[in-house]
């Protein structure tokens, strides 16, 4: 198959009036939602999986890729703005871009994100092409021991790398597997964890489920520590960037986009990694030291060119692996399987057409948001000052209607509320929300792949390590598990270096990297010890 | 009793390793109730993934208390909207349950334009505003525009309820 002539199929299926309004509505809608607090890309597209359900597959992922891209740039919008990042991937953004804000400089720090976005995000998407087909190639011939092994990685290095509490990262995914297992088993027809109701025989709706944590749980916690005193939103005119502005943001948009890719296209994906990295890279490498802690634009522009690059990047394993590795990847596989289409490594082939238009609607919705929002920053900072009470009342409303609007049936909301309640809990004590969600979604296909598994091996658990990939990433699933003693027991060895290194760059891992997240790196490893809440967690 | 009480102040925590370890006693159990005769086509067969999910459950319950008994707590989670310096906010998060809970009780009986508009009406009152009569307004226009817009944009009939006929 030729990638190129795929390429420009897709692009023409993409740029057909009606799929081109539909590109518009997405960048539009994620834009808004990614500014908005308390919703973000991934619930937006789960409250629209049962309106879309009369759309054509294709019109509707077009949407879709617009909400995904769109809401990464609402999000640094508000964090430039706001100074309180609603999600992990924009924290590092915040730091010096609400300082530029309050420097004066809100237009040329909302440009160089806005066109740092761009250029990672069409950077990161032409990876994709090339990559994903390779990636494919590789699948094919992958069995499901592998599988297996790959959906576990995937499960434990979101909930291990990511997020503050590795054990509360794993009472959520044990959560998000038992929902996971609701309703009659596939093979067997058992019931399990039905309670005996028959209404929860085909197992609860991912809808239902993602909405009532990421909507019903949001508005809830957000009820209960509303925030009485207005934010103070710094005034924005139409963002522009002088020749300086440009000289000193190009470099850090390509390291940016070289950091955020590959980070996303890895199964423990997140964009909180790349863009600590980014900012680190960037101190080092400015002309302007002074600058930094005072509003430099390096410190913005390499940072949000690597989010977006990880948005591209994640996209790899998901539509070449069926392996979703952050909330709206996830829900946009989930909204494959509602479209009756199989995700995985059979994707391109049985779905060519959808994906390549899939594809260049996200080269398009890239083009649209540079386009569309330079002028409408203004507009944005506006949406900021909605009333609360409306926003909130708002978001429970469109996810009852949502979730009922799925099966027309008031259980659902019963569902809604009790699940909505566990997700209330969950943002209290810090449970991070992904590993749930991802175990809600790849559950039920981890349990798929085990019994195919043994049932080619014949009840032999050797199957399991019968291919060689699927032994090479049992490894990599034992090093992630491992790591934290490694770590320990290196900084042991060598005190003084560890220390110094873990303060500043790379080897502090993802951990050290995380919780230095919310403060300014330069704090070094005392921060290390504080475990700021909301890393971990996306937006959603 | 007072000694206990004491050192169970500020570990409510602990409620959640409780709720962990319920869910996972009830996940196990239930994968024990299952009676399967083996096949040859399914080795693994249903109970397995929920025996792992439970036993995963349970360590992290145990895990949780023993981190929580010795002092270890997780942050809760911050946002643009979220003021962590006074606690949870019982008289508003309680209406908005009740403004939920209203409307599952209504829709089928009375119809998504009066529920919704409950609904609506009764969240943005539980949150704070005051203006009742533009509220009122606002809820109504909401639910009429969405229950029009789902039918004639989507098809999707939402109930009518105690309207029906007027709609």
């Amino acid at each position: 198959m030729d990638i190129l002539s795929s390429l420009m199929d897709g692009f023409a299926t993409a740029l057909t009036p009606m799929n081109l309004l539909y590109a518009l509505i997405g960048v539009l809608l994620g834009t808004a939602v990614g500014v908005l607090p308390g919703i973000g890309p991934a619930m937006t597209v789960a409250l629209l999986l049962p309106v879309t359900s009369v759309l054509e597959p294709t019109s509707a992922f077009i949407m879709f890729a617009g909400i995904y891209y769109g809401g990464m740039f609402g999000g640094s919008t508000t964090s430039i703005l706001l100074n309180t990042p609603g999600e992990s991937s924009s924290v590092i953004t915040a730091i010096e871009g609400n300082l530029m804000a309050k420097a004066g400089k809100a237009a040329q720090a909302l440009a160089t994100a806005a066109i740092g976005s761009f250029v990672a995000g069409t950077i990161g998407t032409a990876l994709l092409v090339v990559f994903a087909p390779i990636v494919v190639q590789f699948a094919v011939s992958l069995g499901s021991p592998s599988y297996f092994a790959i959906m576990v990685l995937a499960l434990l290095a979101v909930t291990a790398v990511l997020g503050s509490s590795r054990l509360r990262g794993f009472a959520s995914l044990g959560l998000g597997l038992a929902i996971g297992l609701v309703g009659l088993d596939i093979v067997s027809g058992q019931a399990r964890l039905t309670f005996g109701l028959p209404l929860l025989a085909d197992g609860l709706d991912v809808v239902v489920v993602a909405v009532a944590i990421f909507a019903v749980g949001e508005a809830l916690w957000v009820a209960a520590h509303l925030r009485r005193t207005p934010l103070q939103i710094i005034p924005v005119g139409r963002p522009f960037m002088g020749k300086q502005d440009w000289k000193r943001s190009w470099k850090p948009w390509l390291r940016g986009t070289a950091y955020g890719f590959p980070f996303g296209a890895l199964p423990a994906g997140g964009a909180e990694i790349p863009t600590f990295l980014s900012y680190v890279t960037e101190k080092r490498l400015t002309k302007h030291p002074e600058e930094f802690g005072k509003g430099a634009i390096e410190g913005v522009a390499g940072p949000e060119a690597a989010n977006n690059a990880a948005a591209a990047g994640t996209l790899t394993p998901m539509l070449a692996l069926g392996l979703p590795t952050n909330a709206t990847a996830a829900v946009m596989l989930a909204a494959f399987v509602q479209f009756g289409i199989q995700p995985g490594p059979l994707l391109f082939e049985n779905e060519g057409p959808l994906v390549w238009a899939l594809i260049a609607s996200l080269f398009i919705g890239n083009f649209l948001l540079l386009l569309v929002n330079l002028p409408l920053a203004p507009v944005w900072a506006k949406l900021l000052r909605l009333p609360r009470p409306y926003l909130y009342a708002g978001i429970l409303f469109f996810a009852t209607l949502g979730a009922y609007s799925v099966n027309l049936q008031a259980f659902d909301l019963v569902i809604l509320l009790v699940l909505g309640t566990l997700g209330f809990m969950m943002r209290r004590y810090g449970l991070p929300v992904l590993p749930l969600i991802l175990g809600v979604i790849l559950g039920p296909r981890l349990e798929k792949q085990l019994r195919q598994t043994l049932q080619l091996s014949a009840g032999d658990v050797s199957g399991l390590w019968s291919e060689p990939i699927a032994i090479v990433v049992y490894i990599i699933v034992a090093l992630v598990l491992l790591w934290p003693l490694l770590f320990k027991a290196w900084r042991r060895a060598r005190p003084r270096t560890a220390a110094a290194v873990a303060g500043g760059t790379v080897a502090g891992g993802p951990a050290a990297a995380g919780s230095t997240a919310d403060r300014p790196p330069a704090d070094g490893p005392t921060a290390s010890d504080a475990t700021p809440a909301n890393h971990g967690q996306e937006k959603s | 009793m007072t000694s206990l009480s004491s050192r169970l102040k500020g570990r409510s925590e602990l409620g959640v390793a409780a709720l962990l370890g319920a869910v996972g006693a009830f996940v196990l159990f239930d994968a024990v109730r299952l009676v399967v005769p083996y096949s040859q086509s399914d080795p693994v067969g249903p109970k397995a993934l929920p025996v792992i999910v439970g036993a995963l459950l349970l360590v992290c319950a145990v895990m949780l208390a023993v981190n929580v008994v010795r002092g270890g707590h997780a942050d809760a989670e911050a946002g643009e909207d979220v003021d962590l310096s006074h606690p949870s906010d019982w008289k508003t998060v309680l209406p908005l349950a009740l403004a939920f809970i209203a409307n599952i009780l209504l829709i089928d009986w009375a119809g998504w334009v009066i529920s919704g508009t409950v609904l609506f009406w009764g969240s943005v009152w539980a949150l704070g505003s005051r203006h009742y009569v533009r509220d009122g307004l606002i809820s109504l226009a909401l639910a009429l525009l969405t229950f029009y817009g789902f039918y004639l944009g989507l098809g999707i009939a939402l109930p009518a309820g105690l309207l029906e006929g007027i709609l």
